[in-house]
């Protein structure tokens, strides 16, 4: 099996996509002949044309109305939107039209499309480029929202991202995009959407998490371990749906949870989480629910970003609180 | 107003109900079934707005957006088009969704409140009214790309209103099927007010048309209270799009006769003078039954009985919509996703009763 990193994971899966279903297409702003800003996309113009691997005009809400049309008449098209932090004049379309399609025409139009958008900070990007506004997305009923967070994964969550009969918003850690390697089948194969993955098992807290902070879970996880404290490390891969059983069977089994996100923290996604868990686990709880996320505050210019995200010394002092409760 | 009004570039059926020379020249090559035709659905669309403005009066349904005025506009331009075509709609479209053949129950429905109303029958290719200011452009114009993508040779139209002209998506639209010469035609029911805002608040630009030349797509003007106009303007565009020569944006200037909506109050902000002068002087039914009479078809008997048949229809479609079960409360879920997940079948089965007294 190609080793791969997570960005050409997504090459590749849209490279299969591309090849497998000849129904769909890519649309967004320098996706064709410069291959993606990311290089998400190289190649697939040289190898699919300029009818399937579209540079459009930069107009995000023209982008994703236009997938939108084209589900309707029948197309599957996977939308890049260049960065989340410039997803917003798209965001009508998607909240409005995307989400609610299928309801509003009883299943007639289901709009089976796919947004991607790469998410989150960490690369130094310029001003308003490094947005985690998942739980945007998340709160809007008739979305499905995913992120990957290795290279496997970022191929099969595409793959079934596009055959997802409901619109889905794939976000990409651009932090990861290129951080390691790892094993990709070729071909068409899927990981499932609404399935966490169970990064690695453990007694005593619930590490709950996704993206790029998936990997400074597992660093906690370590540290602690050396302190003699046991975490299990959940890596959500979908934000909705939820995979609900395995947080809660989690969290039962080790009566502690840390949610980690690099989004703000009121209303952030963990919000949700610890509500759940609050409802569905409250009677095997040893301790409060602990969230470490960025503040609430906007995304601060590069040069204290690394202040804004998550660290490793907040995980480990949350991993303390839960312990010592 | 109406001097801006008569610099349009095409009007074959004056106000006093003759026909121009070009006109006579379109005219005369119709059947006179088709004449009737564009009368018969003027009529009944007429009497069904006006019948649903008073269902909601009478407390039977909810707000509605009126368009009698517009009745030429709306069927010239959804009778140039055939089955396999795209339509748009703006919520203000009741005769495009008729000629289109959306039922009229599920029209009233619609207006009830009620979610049925908006799924058309198989081979009816109209979207549900598209209720924020124009965003079916964007998806209009991404139909008619998929259609050509995929060599069909159907084209779509966004209905929209002379308000969507400042938003985004008027330009985003515009500019993608110009760079990508897509057959989608913007069909521009220019009435001249939104809600009750004047165009030239809207505009700077004195007509809507002009604007095309930006995008490198035709445009046209046409008095869109003419439905030979109208009709005339929307085949040359389809025919257009259907061969490969890309997109067209069609103002027809029409005058809404009526409220913006049922809960609107139009002499806040219209003149008198100049809504009597539309109605008087250039309402478009009375125009083209100018026309029939002096040409001999349409008689005062016919009128009367095809009101009355109208009437009638519309009548048995308010007693089927009325009469039509509803949908139980658990229906909300039904089609949010194609599968339920687990937390929503949780909260539907909370709301039948039927669930955990907890979450």
């Amino acid at each position: 099996m190609p080793e791969k990193t997570l960005i050409q994971g997504i090459n590749d899966g849209l490279r299969t996509a591309l090849t497998e279903d000849p129904s769909t297409l890519v649309l967004g702003e320098d996706v064709g002949k410069n291959g993606g800003v990311f290089r998400a996309t190289e190649g697939l113009w040289e190898m699919f044309g300029d009818h399937r691997v579209i540079d459009t005009p930069l107009a995000e809400a023209g982008i994703v109305g236009a997938a939108i049309g084209m589900a309707i008449n029948g197309l599957r098209p996977v939308a890049e939107i260049q960065f989340m932090g410039f997803i917003y004049p798209a965001f009508e379309q998607i909240v409005t039209h995307a989400a609610r399609l299928r309801t509003r025409t009883q299943g007639q139009y289901p709009a089976s499309l796919v947004i991607r958008a790469p998410y989150g900070g960490g690369i130094r990007a310029p001003e308003l480029h490094s947005d985690s506004t998942e739980s945007l997305f998340v709160h809007t009923p008739g979305l499905k929202v995913v992120v990957p967070s290795t290279p496997y994964d970022a191929k099969g969550l595409l793959l079934a991202a596009i055959q997802d009969p409901d619109p889905v918003i794939y976000l990409e850690p651009m932090k990861i995009y290129r951080s390691f390697r790892q094993d990709v089948p070729k071909g068409w194969f899927e990981v499932p959407i609404g399935k966490a993955r169970k990064v690695q098992t453990g007694e005593d807290v619930t590490l709950i998490t996704w993206g790029s902070m998936v990997s400074m879970a597992e660093k906690a996880a370590q540290t602690a371990l050396d302190q003699g404290i046991s975490c299990e490390v959940l890596d959500l891969r979908s934000l909705y749906p939820l995979d609900e059983e395995m947080i809660i069977t989690s969290v039962k089994k080790t009566g502690r949870a840390v949610i980690i996100h690099e989004a703000p923290k009121t209303a952030g996604l963990g919000a949700e989480l610890a509500a759940r868990i609050h409802e569905l686990a409250f009677l095997w709880m040893e301790s409060p629910v602990e969230r470490v996320t960025g503040y609430d505050v906007p995304v601060p210019m590069f040069a204290l970003e690394d202040d804004f995200r998550p660290s490793l010394q907040r995980i480990d002092r949350a991993i303390h609180r839960v312990m010592t409760f | 107003m109406l001097q801006r009004m008569d610099r349009v570039d095409r009007q074959y059926i004056l106000p006093e109900g003759e026909l121009t020379d070009a006109g006579r020249n379109i005219w005369n090559e119709f059947s006179k079934e088709k004449k009737q035709a564009f009368y018969r659905w003027m009529v009944q669309v007429r009497s069904f707005d006006r019948r649903l403005v008073t269902l909601q009066r009478q407390g039977r349904s909810g707000t509605y957006a009126p368009m009698e005025g517009q009745e030429a506009a709306q069927v010239g331009c959804a009778l140039a088009l055939s089955k396999e075509d795209w339509i748009f709609p703006s919520y203000r479209e009741l005769g495009i969704f008729m000629v289109a053949g959306m039922p009229l129950k599920q029209i009233i429905l619609y207006w009830m409140g009620r979610v049925e109303g908006n799924v058309a029958p198989d081979g009816v290719r109209v979207l549900p009214p598209y209720v924020p200011i124009a965003t079916q452009m964007p998806q209009a114009m991404g139909a008619a790309w998929a259609a050509k993508l995929k060599g069909e040779r159907s084209v779509s139209v966004a209905c929209f209103g002379d308000g969507a002209t400042s938003e985004g998506d008027f330009h985003e639209s515009l500019n993608f099927a110009g760079v990508f010469q897509l057959p989608v035609i913007f069909f521009c029911q220019n009435n001249h007010y939104a809600i009750s805002v004047p165009f030239t608040r809207q505009s700077a630009v004195p007509t809507v048309a002009e604007r095309a030349s930006s995008y490198q797509i035709r445009g046209i003007r046409v008095d869109g209270n003419d439905v030979l106009a109208v009709y005339s303007a929307m085949e040359e565009a389809v025919v257009q799009a259907r061969q490969g020569g890309g997109a067209t944006l069609i103002e027809a200037v029409t005058y809404r006769l009526g409220n913006h909506t049922t809960a609107d109050d139009a002499t806040r902000y219209r003149d008198q003078l100049e809504e009597k002068e539309w109605i008087s002087y250039r309402d478009p039914v009375v125009r083209l039954e100018m026309l029939l009479k002096s040409e001999g078809l349409l008689t005062e008997a016919e009128i009367q009985d095809w009101e009355e048949h109208c009437r009638d229809v519309v009548e048995q479609a308010v007693k089927e919509a009325e009469s039509a079960a509803g949908l139980p409360p658990e229906h909300m879920f039904d089609h949010v996703y194609e599968e339920l997940p687990s937390d929503l079948r949780r909260q539907r089965e909370e709301l039948s009763g039927k669930g955990k007294k907890h979450a």
